[in-house]
Protein backbone atom coordinates (compact mmCIF):
# COMPACT_ATOMS: atom_id res chain seq x y z
CA UNK A 1 0.00 0.00 0.00
CA UNK A 2 2.53 2.55 1.12
CA UNK A 3 5.34 3.75 -1.09
CA UNK A 4 8.67 5.50 -1.14
CA UNK A 5 8.71 9.06 -2.35
CA UNK A 6 12.03 10.50 -3.47
CA UNK A 7 12.63 14.18 -4.21
CA UNK A 8 15.99 15.00 -5.76
CA UNK A 9 17.15 18.55 -6.32
CA UNK A 10 13.61 19.87 -6.67
CA UNK A 11 13.61 23.47 -7.78
CA UNK A 12 10.77 25.89 -8.36
CA UNK A 13 10.81 29.41 -9.72
CA UNK A 14 7.61 31.35 -10.32
CA UNK A 15 7.81 33.78 -13.19
CA UNK A 16 5.54 36.74 -13.53
CA UNK A 17 5.80 39.56 -16.03
CA UNK A 18 8.28 41.65 -14.10
CA UNK A 19 9.79 39.45 -11.45
CA UNK A 20 10.57 35.88 -10.74
CA UNK A 21 10.42 34.30 -7.33
CA UNK A 22 12.70 31.48 -6.41
CA UNK A 23 10.41 29.43 -4.19
CA UNK A 24 12.27 26.15 -3.78
CA UNK A 25 15.97 25.53 -4.12
CA UNK A 26 17.46 22.10 -4.54
CA UNK A 27 15.16 20.24 -2.17
CA UNK A 28 16.20 16.67 -1.39
CA UNK A 29 13.78 14.60 0.65
CA UNK A 30 13.06 10.93 0.88
CA UNK A 31 9.88 9.59 2.39
CA UNK A 32 10.34 5.94 3.29
CA UNK A 33 7.60 3.41 2.93
CA UNK A 34 5.04 4.05 5.66
CA UNK A 35 6.84 7.03 7.10
CA UNK A 36 5.20 10.14 8.50
CA UNK A 37 7.10 13.32 7.61
CA UNK A 38 6.06 16.83 8.62
CA UNK A 39 7.25 19.86 6.70
CA UNK A 40 7.49 23.07 8.70
CA UNK A 41 8.88 26.49 7.97
CA UNK A 42 8.23 30.20 8.18
CA UNK A 43 5.33 31.46 6.11
CA UNK A 44 6.30 31.85 2.49
CA UNK A 45 9.02 29.22 2.67
CA UNK A 46 7.41 27.24 -0.11
CA UNK A 47 6.17 24.31 1.96
CA UNK A 48 2.77 24.34 0.30
CA UNK A 49 4.42 24.69 -3.09
CA UNK A 50 6.48 21.63 -2.33
CA UNK A 51 3.34 19.66 -1.54
CA UNK A 52 1.58 20.93 -4.65
CA UNK A 53 4.54 19.78 -6.74
CA UNK A 54 4.36 16.31 -5.20
CA UNK A 55 0.59 16.31 -5.83
CA UNK A 56 1.27 17.15 -9.46
CA UNK A 57 -0.69 20.39 -9.32
CA UNK A 58 2.42 22.42 -9.97
CA UNK A 59 5.35 21.48 -12.20
CA UNK A 60 8.84 21.61 -10.74
CA UNK A 61 11.27 23.89 -12.55
CA UNK A 62 14.02 21.37 -12.02
CA UNK A 63 14.88 18.16 -10.24
CA UNK A 64 13.33 14.74 -10.05
CA UNK A 65 10.38 13.26 -8.22
CA UNK A 66 9.76 9.56 -8.09
CA UNK A 67 7.19 7.42 -6.34
CA UNK A 68 8.43 3.85 -5.97
CA UNK A 69 10.91 4.56 -8.73
CA UNK A 70 8.36 5.87 -11.23
CA UNK A 71 8.66 9.55 -12.15
CA UNK A 72 5.77 11.79 -11.11
CA UNK A 73 4.44 13.90 -13.95
CA UNK A 74 0.91 14.97 -13.08
CA UNK A 75 -1.80 14.52 -10.49
CA UNK A 76 -3.06 11.03 -9.82
CA UNK A 77 -5.09 8.84 -7.52
CA UNK A 78 -1.91 7.29 -6.09
CA UNK A 79 -1.52 10.46 -4.00
CA UNK A 80 -4.48 11.44 -1.82
CA UNK A 81 -4.63 15.11 -0.97
CA UNK A 82 -6.33 16.95 1.89
CA UNK A 83 -6.53 20.75 1.67
CA UNK A 84 -7.13 23.30 4.38
CA UNK A 85 -10.14 25.03 2.90
CA UNK A 86 -12.92 24.41 0.39
CA UNK A 87 -12.20 20.78 0.99
CA UNK A 88 -15.60 19.36 0.12
CA UNK A 89 -17.95 20.01 -2.78
CA UNK A 90 -20.89 21.82 -1.17
CA UNK A 91 -23.43 20.41 -3.61
CA UNK A 92 -22.65 16.81 -2.70
CA UNK A 93 -23.48 14.97 0.51
CA UNK A 94 -20.67 13.35 2.50
CA UNK A 95 -21.17 10.00 0.81
CA UNK A 96 -21.13 11.50 -2.70
CA UNK A 97 -18.09 13.58 -1.84
CA UNK A 98 -16.20 10.43 -0.93
CA UNK A 99 -17.49 8.63 -4.02
CA UNK A 100 -16.45 11.52 -6.24
CA UNK A 101 -12.94 10.19 -6.72
CA UNK A 102 -14.12 6.62 -7.25
CA UNK A 103 -15.66 6.95 -10.68
CA UNK A 104 -13.42 4.20 -11.98
CA UNK A 105 -15.16 1.66 -9.76
CA UNK A 106 -18.55 0.05 -10.43
CA UNK A 107 -21.40 1.80 -8.63
CA UNK A 108 -22.04 -0.79 -5.95
CA UNK A 109 -18.40 -1.00 -5.02
CA UNK A 110 -18.11 2.78 -4.96
CA UNK A 111 -20.87 2.98 -2.41
CA UNK A 112 -19.38 0.24 -0.28
CA UNK A 113 -15.88 1.77 -0.29
CA UNK A 114 -17.26 5.20 0.59
CA UNK A 115 -19.21 3.79 3.50
CA UNK A 116 -16.21 1.89 4.75
CA UNK A 117 -14.05 5.00 4.91
CA UNK A 118 -16.77 7.18 6.36
CA UNK A 119 -16.86 4.56 9.08
CA UNK A 120 -13.09 4.83 9.54
CA UNK A 121 -13.45 8.54 10.35
CA UNK A 122 -16.55 7.85 12.44
CA UNK A 123 -19.05 9.61 10.21
CA UNK A 124 -21.13 6.78 8.82
CA UNK A 125 -24.21 8.29 10.44
CA UNK A 126 -23.63 11.50 8.52
CA UNK A 127 -23.26 9.91 5.08
CA UNK A 128 -26.31 11.79 3.80
CA UNK A 129 -25.40 15.15 5.35
CA UNK A 130 -24.24 18.06 3.24
CA UNK A 131 -21.05 19.95 4.10
CA UNK A 132 -22.97 23.02 5.33
CA UNK A 133 -24.67 20.77 7.87
CA UNK A 134 -21.32 19.54 9.21
CA UNK A 135 -18.84 21.27 11.51
CA UNK A 136 -15.41 22.22 10.23
CA UNK A 137 -13.83 19.21 11.90
CA UNK A 138 -16.41 16.84 10.46
CA UNK A 139 -15.85 18.28 7.01
CA UNK A 140 -12.13 17.60 7.32
CA UNK A 141 -12.87 14.06 8.44
CA UNK A 142 -14.94 13.52 5.29
CA UNK A 143 -12.05 14.98 3.28
CA UNK A 144 -9.69 12.50 4.90
CA UNK A 145 -12.11 9.66 4.18
CA UNK A 146 -12.24 10.74 0.56
CA UNK A 147 -8.45 10.79 0.26
CA UNK A 148 -8.18 7.39 1.94
CA UNK A 149 -10.91 5.89 -0.25
CA UNK A 150 -8.66 6.34 -3.27
CA UNK A 151 -6.38 3.77 -1.59
CA UNK A 152 -3.41 6.04 -2.23
CA UNK A 153 0.13 4.96 -1.56
CA UNK A 154 0.83 8.33 0.02
CA UNK A 155 -1.27 10.93 1.78
CA UNK A 156 -0.49 14.62 1.16
CA UNK A 157 -1.88 17.04 3.70
CA UNK A 158 -1.64 20.81 3.35
CA UNK A 159 -2.33 22.34 6.78
CA UNK A 160 -5.45 20.23 6.97
CA UNK A 161 -6.30 21.24 10.54
CA UNK A 162 -5.17 24.86 10.21
CA UNK A 163 -8.69 26.28 10.20
CA UNK A 164 -9.94 24.27 13.17
CA UNK A 165 -10.13 25.30 16.81
CA UNK A 166 -7.48 23.97 19.20
CA UNK A 167 -9.60 21.19 20.74
CA UNK A 168 -10.90 19.86 17.44
CA UNK A 169 -7.43 20.11 15.98
CA UNK A 170 -5.96 17.99 18.71
CA UNK A 171 -8.68 15.34 18.31
CA UNK A 172 -8.10 15.31 14.57
CA UNK A 173 -4.41 14.70 15.13
CA UNK A 174 -5.16 11.70 17.29
CA UNK A 175 -7.66 10.40 14.74
CA UNK A 176 -5.11 10.77 11.95
CA UNK A 177 -2.47 8.96 14.00
CA UNK A 178 -4.80 6.09 14.80
CA UNK A 179 -5.59 5.68 11.09
CA UNK A 180 -1.91 5.86 10.26
CA UNK A 181 -0.94 3.35 12.93
CA UNK A 182 -3.36 0.90 11.38
CA UNK A 183 -2.75 1.45 7.66
CA UNK A 184 0.90 2.58 7.75
CA UNK A 185 0.50 4.92 4.82
CA UNK A 186 3.30 7.27 3.88
CA UNK A 187 2.22 10.76 4.93
CA UNK A 188 3.67 14.11 3.90
CA UNK A 189 2.17 16.68 6.23
CA UNK A 190 2.64 20.43 5.80
CA UNK A 191 1.92 22.64 8.80
CA UNK A 192 3.08 25.80 10.49
CA UNK A 193 2.15 24.40 13.90
CA UNK A 194 5.32 23.02 15.47
CA UNK A 195 3.53 21.01 18.17
CA UNK A 196 1.48 19.35 15.48
CA UNK A 197 4.55 18.62 13.37
CA UNK A 198 6.39 16.96 16.27
CA UNK A 199 3.41 15.11 17.69
CA UNK A 200 2.59 13.44 14.39
CA UNK A 201 5.85 12.83 12.61
CA UNK A 202 8.73 10.38 12.43
CA UNK A 203 10.84 13.12 10.93
CA UNK A 204 10.47 16.85 10.59
CA UNK A 205 11.74 18.65 7.53
CA UNK A 206 12.47 22.28 8.40
CA UNK A 207 12.53 24.58 5.39
CA UNK A 208 14.32 27.90 5.32
CA UNK A 209 12.66 30.69 3.41
CA UNK A 210 13.33 32.60 0.21
CA UNK A 211 14.29 30.41 -1.46
CA UNK A 212 12.95 27.36 0.34
CA UNK A 213 15.83 25.06 1.20
CA UNK A 214 15.98 22.08 3.50
CA UNK A 215 17.45 23.65 6.61
CA UNK A 216 17.48 20.50 8.64
CA UNK A 217 15.77 17.16 8.86
CA UNK A 218 15.12 16.16 12.46
CA UNK A 219 14.32 12.69 13.71
CA UNK A 220 11.55 12.48 16.26
CA UNK A 221 12.26 9.65 18.67
CA UNK A 222 9.14 9.95 20.79
CA UNK A 223 7.70 6.47 21.38
CA UNK A 224 4.65 5.33 19.47
CA UNK A 225 1.74 5.05 19.66
CA UNK A 226 1.81 8.70 20.61
CA UNK A 227 -0.30 10.00 23.45
CA UNK A 228 -1.69 13.47 23.89
CA UNK A 229 0.13 13.73 27.23
CA UNK A 230 3.51 13.39 25.56
CA UNK A 231 3.22 16.99 24.44
CA UNK A 232 4.30 18.22 27.88
CA UNK A 233 7.21 15.84 28.29
CA UNK A 234 10.72 17.15 28.43
CA UNK A 235 11.91 15.58 25.19
CA UNK A 236 8.97 16.99 23.29
CA UNK A 237 9.48 20.46 24.70
CA UNK A 238 13.19 20.48 23.95
CA UNK A 239 12.54 19.45 20.40
CA UNK A 240 9.88 22.10 20.10
CA UNK A 241 12.25 24.75 21.42
CA UNK A 242 14.86 23.69 18.91
CA UNK A 243 12.53 23.75 15.89
CA UNK A 244 11.08 27.04 17.03
CA UNK A 245 14.45 28.69 17.16
CA UNK A 246 15.29 27.40 13.69
CA UNK A 247 12.14 28.85 12.22
CA UNK A 248 12.08 32.01 14.27
CA UNK A 249 15.40 33.31 13.02
CA UNK A 250 14.29 32.59 9.47
CA UNK A 251 10.98 34.34 9.87
CA UNK A 252 12.53 37.42 11.43
CA UNK A 253 15.17 37.64 8.75
CA UNK A 254 12.77 37.28 5.86
CA UNK A 255 9.83 39.40 6.84
CA UNK A 256 11.65 42.58 7.81
CA UNK A 257 11.04 42.03 11.50
CA UNK A 258 14.71 41.80 12.44
CA UNK A 259 15.23 45.52 11.96
CA UNK A 260 12.38 46.38 14.29
CA UNK A 261 12.82 43.73 16.94
CA UNK A 262 16.18 44.40 18.49
CA UNK B 1 -10.85 57.37 30.16
CA UNK B 2 -11.84 54.36 28.22
CA UNK B 3 -10.03 52.20 30.72
CA UNK B 4 -12.04 53.73 33.57
CA UNK B 5 -15.29 53.15 31.81
CA UNK B 6 -14.45 49.54 31.15
CA UNK B 7 -13.66 49.01 34.80
CA UNK B 8 -16.88 50.67 35.86
CA UNK B 9 -18.89 48.52 33.56
CA UNK B 10 -17.21 45.39 34.81
CA UNK B 11 -17.89 46.38 38.39
CA UNK B 12 -21.49 47.21 37.59
CA UNK B 13 -22.08 43.88 35.89
CA UNK B 14 -20.45 42.04 38.77
CA UNK B 15 -22.40 43.80 41.51
CA UNK B 16 -25.76 43.82 39.79
CA UNK B 17 -25.35 40.17 38.86
CA UNK B 18 -26.70 41.01 35.41
CA UNK B 19 -24.40 39.86 32.63
CA UNK B 20 -25.96 42.33 30.21
CA UNK B 21 -23.67 44.95 28.83
CA UNK B 22 -25.73 47.94 27.80
CA UNK B 23 -23.70 48.46 24.63
CA UNK B 24 -24.42 44.96 23.43
CA UNK B 25 -28.18 45.04 23.82
CA UNK B 26 -30.14 43.68 20.92
CA UNK B 27 -30.70 46.21 18.22
CA UNK B 28 -33.67 46.28 15.95
CA UNK B 29 -31.63 46.53 12.77
CA UNK B 30 -28.73 44.13 12.66
CA UNK B 31 -26.47 43.87 9.65
CA UNK B 32 -27.32 40.77 7.58
CA UNK B 33 -29.64 39.57 10.32
CA UNK B 34 -32.20 37.24 8.72
CA UNK B 35 -35.86 38.13 9.25
CA UNK B 36 -38.73 35.76 9.83
CA UNK B 37 -40.76 34.69 6.83
CA UNK B 38 -43.84 36.38 8.26
CA UNK B 39 -41.99 39.65 8.77
CA UNK B 40 -40.64 39.45 5.23
CA UNK B 41 -44.04 38.95 3.67
CA UNK B 42 -45.85 41.49 5.77
CA UNK B 43 -43.23 44.11 4.94
CA UNK B 44 -43.57 43.26 1.25
CA UNK B 45 -47.36 43.58 1.41
CA UNK B 46 -47.15 46.84 3.36
CA UNK B 47 -44.81 48.43 0.82
CA UNK B 48 -46.95 47.31 -2.11
CA UNK B 49 -50.06 48.65 -0.36
CA UNK B 50 -48.28 51.95 0.23
CA UNK B 51 -47.63 52.36 -3.49
CA UNK B 52 -51.20 51.41 -4.27
CA UNK B 53 -52.51 53.76 -1.59
CA UNK B 54 -50.47 56.66 -2.94
CA UNK B 55 -51.87 56.03 -6.39
CA UNK B 56 -55.42 55.80 -5.04
CA UNK B 57 -54.98 58.99 -3.05
CA UNK B 58 -53.72 60.98 -6.03
CA UNK B 59 -56.36 59.69 -8.42
CA UNK B 60 -59.57 59.41 -6.35
CA UNK B 61 -59.15 62.85 -4.78
CA UNK B 62 -58.68 64.39 -8.19
CA UNK B 63 -55.30 65.76 -7.20
CA UNK B 64 -54.17 64.54 -10.60
CA UNK B 65 -56.64 64.57 -13.49
CA UNK B 66 -57.98 61.15 -14.38
CA UNK B 67 -56.91 61.60 -17.98
CA UNK B 68 -53.31 61.59 -16.78
CA UNK B 69 -53.66 59.22 -13.85
CA UNK B 70 -56.74 57.00 -13.93
CA UNK B 71 -58.23 55.59 -10.73
CA UNK B 72 -57.72 51.94 -9.76
CA UNK B 73 -61.41 51.42 -10.52
CA UNK B 74 -60.95 52.63 -14.09
CA UNK B 75 -57.97 50.35 -14.57
CA UNK B 76 -59.93 47.42 -13.18
CA UNK B 77 -62.78 48.23 -15.58
CA UNK B 78 -60.29 48.31 -18.46
CA UNK B 79 -59.08 44.88 -17.43
CA UNK B 80 -62.62 43.51 -17.29
CA UNK B 81 -63.51 44.98 -20.70
CA UNK B 82 -60.34 43.67 -22.33
CA UNK B 83 -60.87 40.28 -20.80
CA UNK B 84 -64.47 40.16 -22.05
CA UNK B 85 -63.64 41.30 -25.57
CA UNK B 86 -60.85 38.74 -25.60
CA UNK B 87 -57.96 41.02 -26.54
CA UNK B 88 -56.08 40.87 -23.21
CA UNK B 89 -54.79 37.33 -23.08
CA UNK B 90 -53.55 36.99 -26.66
CA UNK B 91 -51.34 40.05 -26.07
CA UNK B 92 -50.07 38.65 -22.78
CA UNK B 93 -49.45 35.30 -24.45
CA UNK B 94 -47.57 36.86 -27.36
CA UNK B 95 -45.26 38.79 -25.02
CA UNK B 96 -44.63 35.84 -22.71
CA UNK B 97 -43.86 33.57 -25.65
CA UNK B 98 -41.36 36.10 -27.04
CA UNK B 99 -39.62 36.70 -23.76
CA UNK B 100 -39.35 33.01 -22.97
CA UNK B 101 -38.07 32.15 -26.46
CA UNK B 102 -35.64 35.08 -26.54
CA UNK B 103 -34.39 34.27 -23.07
CA UNK B 104 -34.00 30.55 -23.72
CA UNK B 105 -32.17 31.05 -27.05
CA UNK B 106 -29.79 33.61 -25.50
CA UNK B 107 -29.10 31.47 -22.45
CA UNK B 108 -28.59 28.26 -24.38
CA UNK B 109 -25.80 30.00 -26.28
CA UNK B 110 -24.50 32.11 -23.39
CA UNK B 111 -23.99 29.28 -20.90
CA UNK B 112 -21.54 27.16 -22.94
CA UNK B 113 -19.78 30.21 -24.39
CA UNK B 114 -19.48 31.82 -20.95
CA UNK B 115 -18.23 28.52 -19.53
CA UNK B 116 -15.49 28.33 -22.15
CA UNK B 117 -14.52 31.98 -21.70
CA UNK B 118 -14.34 31.60 -17.95
CA UNK B 119 -12.39 28.35 -18.03
CA UNK B 120 -9.96 28.94 -20.89
CA UNK B 121 -8.08 32.20 -21.32
CA UNK B 122 -7.79 31.73 -25.08
CA UNK B 123 -11.56 31.88 -25.49
CA UNK B 124 -11.71 34.92 -23.25
CA UNK B 125 -9.03 36.66 -25.31
CA UNK B 126 -10.72 35.82 -28.59
CA UNK B 127 -14.31 36.60 -27.62
CA UNK B 128 -14.33 39.30 -25.00
CA UNK B 129 -13.49 42.29 -27.25
CA UNK B 130 -16.26 41.69 -29.82
CA UNK B 131 -18.73 40.84 -27.07
CA UNK B 132 -17.82 43.97 -25.15
CA UNK B 133 -18.29 46.00 -28.32
CA UNK B 134 -21.76 44.60 -28.81
CA UNK B 135 -22.57 45.04 -25.16
CA UNK B 136 -21.95 48.76 -25.31
CA UNK B 137 -23.96 49.20 -28.49
CA UNK B 138 -27.53 49.85 -27.35
CA UNK B 139 -29.75 47.01 -28.49
CA UNK B 140 -32.46 49.50 -29.44
CA UNK B 141 -30.11 50.93 -32.07
CA UNK B 142 -30.58 47.68 -33.95
CA UNK B 143 -34.37 48.00 -34.15
CA UNK B 144 -34.47 49.96 -37.43
CA UNK B 145 -31.97 47.62 -39.05
CA UNK B 146 -33.75 44.47 -37.89
CA UNK B 147 -37.07 45.89 -39.09
CA UNK B 148 -35.57 46.23 -42.56
CA UNK B 149 -34.13 42.72 -42.37
CA UNK B 150 -36.99 40.83 -40.78
CA UNK B 151 -40.04 43.13 -40.84
CA UNK B 152 -42.24 43.08 -37.74
CA UNK B 153 -41.97 39.30 -37.48
CA UNK B 154 -41.30 37.31 -34.34
CA UNK B 155 -37.80 36.71 -35.67
CA UNK B 156 -37.12 40.43 -35.47
CA UNK B 157 -38.23 40.50 -31.82
CA UNK B 158 -36.07 37.53 -30.99
CA UNK B 159 -33.03 39.04 -32.69
CA UNK B 160 -33.37 42.21 -30.61
CA UNK B 161 -33.90 40.19 -27.44
CA UNK B 162 -30.83 38.14 -28.25
CA UNK B 163 -28.71 41.25 -28.76
CA UNK B 164 -30.08 42.75 -25.56
CA UNK B 165 -29.69 39.67 -23.37
CA UNK B 166 -26.86 37.52 -24.71
CA UNK B 167 -23.95 39.94 -24.63
CA UNK B 168 -24.59 40.94 -21.03
CA UNK B 169 -25.39 37.44 -19.92
CA UNK B 170 -22.32 35.78 -21.39
CA UNK B 171 -19.89 38.09 -19.59
CA UNK B 172 -21.66 37.61 -16.27
CA UNK B 173 -21.53 33.84 -16.74
CA UNK B 174 -17.83 34.10 -17.52
CA UNK B 175 -17.41 35.88 -14.18
CA UNK B 176 -19.50 33.27 -12.38
CA UNK B 177 -17.12 30.66 -13.72
CA UNK B 178 -14.02 32.63 -12.81
CA UNK B 179 -15.25 32.93 -9.23
CA UNK B 180 -15.17 29.18 -8.68
CA UNK B 181 -12.65 28.61 -5.86
CA UNK B 182 -9.41 27.21 -7.24
CA UNK B 183 -9.16 24.48 -4.55
CA UNK B 184 -12.29 22.86 -6.04
CA UNK B 185 -10.37 22.45 -9.29
CA UNK B 186 -7.13 21.30 -7.66
CA UNK B 187 -9.03 18.78 -5.61
CA UNK B 188 -10.73 17.37 -8.70
CA UNK B 189 -7.33 16.84 -10.34
CA UNK B 190 -6.02 14.99 -7.31
CA UNK B 191 -9.15 12.83 -7.44
CA UNK B 192 -8.16 11.75 -10.92
CA UNK B 193 -10.48 13.83 -13.12
CA UNK B 194 -9.44 14.94 -16.60
CA UNK B 195 -9.62 18.66 -17.52
CA UNK B 196 -12.81 18.08 -19.52
CA UNK B 197 -14.38 16.29 -16.56
CA UNK B 198 -13.29 19.10 -14.26
CA UNK B 199 -15.07 21.66 -16.46
CA UNK B 200 -18.25 19.62 -16.60
CA UNK B 201 -18.46 18.09 -13.17
CA UNK B 202 -16.79 20.69 -10.96
CA UNK B 203 -16.56 24.12 -12.56
CA UNK B 204 -20.05 24.05 -14.04
CA UNK B 205 -21.56 22.65 -10.88
CA UNK B 206 -19.75 25.13 -8.66
CA UNK B 207 -20.70 28.07 -10.88
CA UNK B 208 -24.33 26.98 -11.25
CA UNK B 209 -25.82 29.01 -8.38
CA UNK B 210 -24.19 32.14 -9.80
CA UNK B 211 -25.37 31.24 -13.29
CA UNK B 212 -28.98 30.83 -12.13
CA UNK B 213 -28.77 34.28 -10.55
CA UNK B 214 -27.39 35.65 -13.81
CA UNK B 215 -30.31 34.10 -15.70
CA UNK B 216 -32.75 35.75 -13.31
CA UNK B 217 -31.19 39.16 -13.86
CA UNK B 218 -31.00 38.63 -17.63
CA UNK B 219 -34.70 37.87 -17.72
CA UNK B 220 -35.30 41.28 -16.16
CA UNK B 221 -33.40 43.07 -18.93
CA UNK B 222 -35.30 40.99 -21.43
CA UNK B 223 -38.61 42.52 -20.32
CA UNK B 224 -37.38 46.07 -20.83
CA UNK B 225 -36.23 45.39 -24.36
CA UNK B 226 -39.27 43.31 -25.24
CA UNK B 227 -41.59 46.19 -24.44
CA UNK B 228 -39.40 48.64 -26.34
CA UNK B 229 -39.36 46.44 -29.40
CA UNK B 230 -43.13 45.92 -29.20
CA UNK B 231 -43.73 49.65 -28.86
CA UNK B 232 -41.81 50.37 -32.03
CA UNK B 233 -42.97 47.78 -34.49
CA UNK B 234 -45.41 45.05 -33.55
CA UNK B 235 -48.92 43.88 -34.28
CA UNK B 236 -49.57 42.31 -30.89
CA UNK B 237 -48.07 42.00 -27.42
CA UNK B 238 -48.23 44.10 -24.27
CA UNK B 239 -45.98 46.81 -25.68
CA UNK B 240 -48.23 47.03 -28.74
CA UNK B 241 -51.27 47.26 -26.49
CA UNK B 242 -49.72 50.14 -24.55
CA UNK B 243 -48.75 51.91 -27.73
CA UNK B 244 -52.28 51.56 -29.16
CA UNK B 245 -53.79 52.83 -25.94
CA UNK B 246 -51.58 55.90 -26.09
CA UNK B 247 -52.95 56.69 -29.53
CA UNK B 248 -56.48 56.92 -28.07
CA UNK B 249 -55.37 58.59 -24.81
CA UNK B 250 -56.66 55.46 -23.06
CA UNK B 251 -54.58 55.85 -19.90
CA UNK B 252 -56.34 53.11 -17.91
CA UNK B 253 -55.21 50.61 -20.52
CA UNK B 254 -51.65 51.94 -20.42
CA UNK B 255 -51.54 51.54 -16.66
CA UNK B 256 -53.10 48.07 -17.02
CA UNK B 257 -50.33 47.06 -19.43
CA UNK B 258 -47.65 48.35 -17.07
CA UNK B 259 -49.16 46.51 -14.11
CA UNK B 260 -49.37 43.25 -16.05
CA UNK B 261 -45.72 43.53 -17.06
CA UNK B 262 -44.74 44.23 -13.46
CA UNK B 263 -46.73 41.28 -12.16
CA UNK B 264 -45.30 38.93 -14.81
CA UNK B 265 -41.80 40.14 -13.93
CA UNK B 266 -42.47 39.48 -10.27
CA UNK B 267 -43.75 35.97 -11.04
CA UNK B 268 -40.69 35.10 -13.13
CA UNK B 269 -38.34 36.54 -10.53
CA UNK B 270 -39.94 34.63 -7.69
CA UNK B 271 -39.90 31.42 -9.73
CA UNK B 272 -36.18 31.83 -10.23
CA UNK B 273 -35.65 32.52 -6.53
CA UNK B 274 -37.74 29.48 -5.67
CA UNK B 275 -35.69 27.26 -7.95
CA UNK B 276 -32.51 28.72 -6.49
CA UNK B 277 -33.51 28.13 -2.89
CA UNK B 278 -34.59 24.59 -3.63
CA UNK B 279 -31.64 23.60 -5.80
CA UNK B 280 -28.90 25.25 -3.76
CA UNK B 281 -29.82 25.01 -0.08
CA UNK B 282 -26.14 25.24 0.79
CA UNK B 283 -25.92 28.77 -0.59
CA UNK B 284 -28.23 30.31 1.99
CA UNK B 285 -25.65 29.86 4.73
CA UNK B 286 -23.40 32.89 4.96
CA UNK B 287 -19.82 31.78 5.37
Amino acid sequence: MAATLVLKGVDKTFHSRRTSVHALDNVDLTLEDGEFVSVVGASGCGKSTLLRIVAGLEAASGGELTLDGAPLTGPGRDRGMVFQQYTLYPWLCAQDNVEFGLRHLPRAQRCEVARRFLDVVGLLDFAGSYPFQLSGGMQQRVAIARALALRPSILLMDEPFGALDAQTRSLMQELLLSIWERDRLSVLFVTHDIDEAIFLADRICVLSAKPGRVREIIDVHLPRPRQFAQQVEREFLELKQYVRSLIHDEAARNTGFSGVLQ
Amino acid sequence: MSLGTRDDRGALAATAGAPRVPHLRRRRLQLYEPVQKRTYWSLAVVSLCAVFGFWALLSYTGAVQNLFLPTPTQVWQAAVTENNTGILWPDVGASVLRIVLGFVISSVVAIPVGMLMGSYKVFEAALEPPIDFMRYTPAVAFIPLTLIWFGTSTTQKLVILFIAIFFQEVLLIMDNVKNVPMPFVDMAYTLGLSPAQVVRRVIFRAALPGIVDTLRISMGWGWTYLVVVELVGATDGLGFQIQQAQRYLDTPEIILGIIIIGVLGLIFDFSFKGVYARAFPYMSRRR
